[in-house]
């Protein structure tokens, strides 16, 4: 079994240090997701599986080959979709994949098929002979992932696969994504600082913080780790609401906090296994009609702040800020 | 992996990088103009024989004989079809020494005294050219285009002399009088044959100096040089086909230039024209390592067209493209030779002017062999190192 082992690899650039003694190891068939802001270390750590930037410290096999002392072997098992897209403007999609697929050697014959058969996959056919330069994100970003899929790939890195893209082009390459995962057996590296995509896609999640591995698990277990089996967030929408209800509610012994979103609506965070009906009940004590009620799952986000201390937030780029801070993904539940 | 890999993927390279090119109509249009820019350049404003025109020259006969009156006319019949000269007459060889210092005329000719009468007892008659030194291009013109002038009279007065002894197709011709110039540059007279060799080498260099180092960083800053470097390919490979890629938009440059050098300015090759694209491409082979090099320490492409620039430059002026080497200091002749572009431009301008063969230029060439094997062999790792930084 061969999936990827990192062993205290550590990347020096000058003073800064990307990438601290960080270890971990990768299943075969997995999607393993490096969750953490920009300038946390993910590039860097894909960037030396991929052989491209030289480990300082350390080392790391892919595939069962040294990524320093195998590269070649290495650079045969993979493939690589980096933050910046591998793509060239002026050349058609067709022209751009044939490009790539004749560097792995692949034939004439067998690379026109295979290429035909990729661009079918993304629903690309009609733009084969288009210069990739025409192209919308979306569009270009999904030829940048079927070229890292030409010469069949064992193992696939993606580097802030979505990052850019609408929200419609995110979910068609995620599915895309998971669909060589289950079909392809392929296993899948990717970073990304979108809590919510890590969860809806990796087996496993090792969260980055300052080049170190702040918590590695699933994102089951990783929510786990905060809201422990009793804790209960709710989110309540009361028309009739006044100051004594929420007196009432704080007084309530499971009860940790009362915040108040606006003149119909509070959170409520508390613990214990009845506190969802202890709560319901002193509302209905004070004669509070319940238009709805939400309970509010942690989301990695939380996990986030909770194992490192601060919220996501990027060191370089402030305008992905606003993309990242999707707040709790409310799971409706009206009663 | 074989060599048969490496050949294809150099290939695919080279194919992709030509495509991008020619897909970019603002760039070729560019291509095209730049031999077209530096052949006017060369052509019009450094001076050559077919281009100098209405320079003002004062014109002093101190002979009273018959000989330099019909020296005078020839002079004139000749100057009214070449336009090379505007003539103003003086008296004495001072008032042309006054005439120049004022800036009245730049060069004066001057028949003396005795001119008739020495030609009359077979001895050699004189005459000066006053020559501007202080403007040394009009008067390297000015020597050059009154020494083609007096060759042609010299050869109908001579003719004259002999034909009472009716030996009209006499085989030698006896020049009667001598001239005395006091030139600067020994060698040759038209300037362009002298420069189109150096043009058509410059003008590839050029090509694949400033392009090589571009294309690389380019592709390299964009993220695209990582899906070749991801690859399980060879790093010569990457080197070589972006290198046959500069090479091929270099020699369309170098063929524009020699056309435009054979069409505009009369330029004749005496050499083999094979021998020609051999030297151009040996001369890319020597370039390249440096070029490598240049790229792997560069950390943009706005950085490695500067450090290009600055080294292109001095290199293009000691390299003897426009001035020849040996009037250089002897300190500035041993910069340029160390330079490679010297030996290709001297090599194709033995080639292409004196009709030089292989044997001829085998030290030229065993240079730029040196030169480029071991600047690749430097320029390999150096690169390898720099892209996994």
């Amino acid at each position: 079994m061969h999936g990827i082992e990192v062993n205290n690899l550590t990347k020096r650039f000058g003073t800064l240090v990307a990438v601290d003694h960080v270890s971990f190891s990768v299943e075969e068939g997995e999607i393993f997701g490096l969750l953490g802001p920009n300038g946390a270390g993910k590039t860097t750590i894909i960037r030396m599986l991929s052989t491209l930037t030289r480990p300082t410290e350390g080392t790391a096999s892919v595939g069962g080959y040294d990524v320093v002392k195998e590269d070649g072997k290495v650079r045969e098992l993979i493939g690589l979709v980096s933050e910046k897209m591998i793509l060239y403007d002026r050349l058609t999609a067709k022209e751009n994949l044939w490009f790539f697929g004749r560097l792995y050697n692949i034939p004439g014959e067998l690379l026109n098929k295979k290429i035909d058969e990729l661009l079918k996959l993304v629903k690309l056919t009609k733009w084969k002979n288009s210069q990739v330069g025409t192209f919308s994100t979306g569009m270009r970003q999904r030829i940048n992932v079927i070229r890292a899929m030409l010469n069949m790939p064992e193992i696939l890195f993606l580097d802030e696969p979505t990052l850019g893209l609408d929200p419609q082009s995110s979910v068609e390459i995620r599915e895309f994504i998971r669909k060589i995962n289950r079909e392809n057996k392929v296993t899948i590296i990717l970073t990304t600082h979108m809590m919510a995509e890590a969860d809806m896609l990796c087996d496993r999640i090792g969260i980055i913080d300052y080049g170190k591995i702040a918590a590695l698990d699933t994102p089951i277990n990783l929510k786990k780790l905060i809201s422990g089996a009793d804790s209960t967030i709710l989110e309540l929408e009361i028309p009739n609401l006044t100051t004594d209800m929420i007196h009432s509610i704080q007084s309530l012994k499971c009860v940790s906090s009362v915040s108040q979103n606006n003149s119909t609506r509070i959170k409520v965070n508390a613990n214990g296994d009845d506190a969802f009906d202890t709560i319901i009940d002193a509302i209905r004590a004070n004669k509070g009609k319940i238009i709805s009620v939400k309970t509010l799952e942690p989301t990695l986000e939380d996990v986030f702040l909770q194992i490192t201390g601060h919220e996501v937030r990027d060191k370089a780029d402030q305008k992905i800020k606003m993309k990242m801070h999707r707040h709790h993904m409310p799971k409706t539940r009206v009663r | 992996m074989g060599v048969k890999n490496v050949i294809s993927h150099i290939l695919i390279i080279a194919w992709k990088d030509l495509i991008e090119l020619f897909r970019n109509k603002m760039a070729l249009a560019m291509l095209m103009l730049m031999p077209i820019f530096m052949m006017a350049m060369a052509g019009f404003i450094f001076p050559s024989s077919t281009s100098m025109s209405n320079i003002s020259v004062a014109l002093v006969n101190e002979d009273k004989g018959s000989a330099s009156s019909m020296f005078i006319d020839v002079l004139e019949r000749i100057n009214n079809s070449t336009e090379m000269m505007v003539l103003t007459n003086a008296s004495s060889f001072d008032e042309v020494r006054n005439m120049i210092q004022r800036g009245d005329v730049e060069g004066g000719i001057v028949i003396t005294r005795n001119f008739s009468l020495n030609l009359m007892t077979g001895e050699q008659g004189s005459i000066i050219i006053v020559t501007d030194q202080s403007n040394p291009q009009i008067s390297i013109a000015l020597q050059t285009g009154l020494k083609a002038v007096f060759d042609q009279m010299g050869t109908v007065l001579a003719q004259k002399n002999v034909e009472p002894l009716n030996a009209t197709n006499s085989l030698a011709v006896v020049k009667p009088y001598h001239v005395e110039t006091q030139g600067a540059i020994p060698g040759t007279f038209n300037y362009f044959d002298f420069m189109a060799p150096g043009l058509m080498a410059m003008t590839v260099m050029m090509s694949v100096m400033t392009g090589l180092p571009a294309a690389i960083s380019h592709e390299r800053e964009v993220g695209t040089l990582d899906g070749m470097m991801v690859a399980p390919i060879r790093r010569l490979g990457i080197i070589l086909g972006k290198t046959l890629a500069q090479t091929v938009r270099g020699l369309l440059q170098g063929i524009l230039t020699l056309i435009l050098a054979i069409a505009l300015f009369g330029v004749v090759i005496h050499g083999s024209i094979l021998l020609i694209f051999a030297l151009l491409f040996l001369g890319v082979f020597s370039f390249v390592g440096l070029g490598v090099v240049i790229t792997s320490f560069a950390k943009d492409q706005e950085t490695a067209m500067m450090v290009m620039m600055t080294l292109m430059f001095p290199m293009m002026f000691l390299s003897g493209v426009f001035f020849p080497i040996q009037q250089m200091p002897w300190y500035m002749q041993s910069i340029s030779k160390a330079l490679p572009l010297t030996y290709a431009i001297t090599a194709l301008r033995k080639v292409m002017v004196l009709g030089a063969d292989l044997s001829a230029i085998s030290l030229e060439v065993a240079v730029l062999i040196g030169f480029g094997t071991v600047m690749t062999l430097i320029a390999l790792p150096v690169f390898r190192r720099a892209m996994t930084k």
